[in-house]
């Protein structure tokens, strides 16, 4: 049983298309404006098709995603992948959120499980895991295809909503990952966005294992836009490690006394990495392209992508 | 076994602030095994609360009324003028003591989760009583209880080289465990079945069962 439901986004459109598809990540925090989200989504629109909104990441309270979802799409004219976690909402909230999303004209949605709420900045919260991320794709096809959700319960009016899932290449055991794709392909993921990779050997192995299942994936990659995030990513993010070379040259672009001048060296650095992996990645191998998890440095995107689409 | 752990003294102390006399009932079955509420724990607080304490006895199974009415019998009395009953056992012996004595109940202990004894004083977390057992489908290791999310279709983005990114990888990820049994025992098929949501209202419903 595998779903192919039409291409609703613009999103999943291109995907269908065969043309390499770039995404952006936009990152909500414990803000009561949206003025930077508003910002940053204006700066990557001419590079992108799409810009995830990111739900509570690494578990930490920030805005409710799904304003700022509608909000750029309306204000600034970018799709947006409205990511949804299953830590945070019962089956009933789930149910919800993703009418609201519907109504609000939301066209993708990513269904992911979410970081445990013990890793976070609430860490006495009682995660819910009512329902696990298959399971939330499952209702997901429930409501889109058969306009119902999982009791049965019929919903008026109609759904169009393309519904895309993670995946971790750095999964170690990778056989069970792998399985655990095939078995939400098969319930009806239209796209798959990866964890970010810094290692291309292993990108490489990760896109020839699904390969099998049929589904369009995003790799991710995540430009290190200073020292301290390139330290935090390598330190928290599960089996994520930024390579030492690459590390130790932001070390170095740090200790740069002239602001601007360590800008630029953090953006050499940048390129001298990423270049020859995107490049590589478009040449070698079947990704139907690249997530770019450059939050709140969307200057690298013009150099970036100038150099390698 | 239902795993407990004592409370900590000053807690406990705090607890007993309020009352001058108190009856110590212990645990014969799990809390005996924990050493946590069996002969021997029991003496020591009676030891550690001195005068307080008007009388203890130890249960064989606190949490069965029959037995608590059987073992308990000959100290009626003594229960009847004391001020409080401390119970050394599971919150379950706890509340049919007090519902088999009708006085005020101290619980001297934590009680953590029903689990294995691998070693004396080494246990595991092995069931959370979900009224709905997979152990068959899934390798013999239950994901409700083992895996930090408790998802039926694992596993998520949180396993490094098998171990679970809550608990700062120091636990096992229950769902590379299930794959790995699952593939051994070869019967992958089970692994990459897809499970659908649980039906919680069974957890809600099963507060009581009654015979036949």
């Amino acid at each position: 049983m595998s779903i192919k439901r039409p291409a609703y986004s613009r999103l999943v459109k291109e995907l269908r298309s065969g043309r390499f598809v770039l995404t952006g990540e936009l990152e909500p925090e414990k803000v009561t404006s949206l003025d930077e989200i508003i910002a940053s989504a204006r700066a990557m629109k001419p590079y992108v098709t799409a810009a995830n909104v990111t739900d509570n990441p690494l578990a930490f309270a920030y805005m409710n995603s799904l304003v700022p979802s509608y909000i750029v799409q309306k204000e600034v004219g970018l799709e947006t992948v409205y990511q949804m976690t299953i830590r945070d909402r019962n089956r009933l909230a789930l149910v919800s959120d993703v009418l609201a999303a519907s109504y609000l004209d939301i066209k993708n949605i990513l269904a992911i499980s979410g970081d445990h709420t013990v890793l976070g900045d609430n860490r006495g919260a009682q995660s819910v895991y009512d329902i696990d991320s298959a399971q939330f794709v499952y209702l997901l096809h429930k409501m889109v295809d058969e306009g119902r959700d999982i009791a049965g319960n019929e919903i008026h009016g109609k759904m169009e909503l393309n519904v895309g899932i993670a995946a971790n290449p750095n999964a170690d055991p990778l056989e069970p990952e792998v399985l655990k794709i095939g078995r939400k392909t098969k319930l009806g993921a239209d796209f798959i966005q990866t964890q970010t990779v810094f290692d291309i050997d292993i990108i490489k192995t990760f896109l020839k294992e699904v390969e099998k299942y049929n589904c369009p994936v995003l790799v991710g990659i995540f430009p290190l836009k200073s020292f301290g995030i390139a330290d935090f990513f390598d330190k928290n993010i599960p089996g994520v490690h930024v390579p030492p070379d690459l590390l130790e040259m932001m070390k170095k672009a740090k200790d740069e006394p002239n602001k601007e001048r360590k800008y630029q060296l953090y953006d050499e650095v940048n390129m001298k990495f990423f270049t020859p992996f995107i490049k590589e990645i478009k040449k070698t191998t079947k990704a139907a392209g690249i997530h770019v998890m450059a939050v709140l440095y969307e200057r690298i995107f013009e150099p970036l992508l100038k150099e390698t689409m | 076994m239902i795993i407990t752990k004592q409370k900590e003294e000053k807690e406990i102390s705090e607890m007993l602030e309020p009352f001058k006399k108190i009856f110590i009932v212990g645990c014969g079955s799990c809390a005996t095994s924990c050493q946590t509420g069996g002969e021997d724990q029991v003496a020591a607080m009676k030891e550690k609360l001195g005068a307080k304490v008007v009388g203890t006895a130890v249960v064989e199974e606190p949490c069965d009324l029959r037995l608590d009415r059987r073992d308990l019998k000959a100290n009626k009395d003594v229960i009847k003028g004391a001020d409080a009953v401390m119970v050394m056992s599971c919150g379950s012996g706890v509340q049919t003591v007090g519902e088999y004595t009708n006085k005020i109940v101290l619980p001297a202990l934590d009680t953590l989760f029903i689990g294995e004894t691998e070693r004396l004083g080494k246990f595991k977390e092995m069931c959370r009583a979900c009224g709905e057992c997979v152990l068959d489908e899934t390798g013999g290791i239950c994901p409700v209880t083992r895996c930090a999310k408790g998802i039926m279709n694992g596993p998520c983005g949180g396993q490094v080289k098998g171990k679970c990114e809550v608990g700062k990888y120091e636990n096992d990820c229950a769902w590379v465990l299930i794959w790995k049994n699952l593939k051994e025992q070869g019967r992958l098929d089970l692994f990459t079945t897809f499970r659908p949501p649980r039906d919680n209202s069974k957890r809600t419903l099963t507060t009581k069962i009654e015979p036949g």
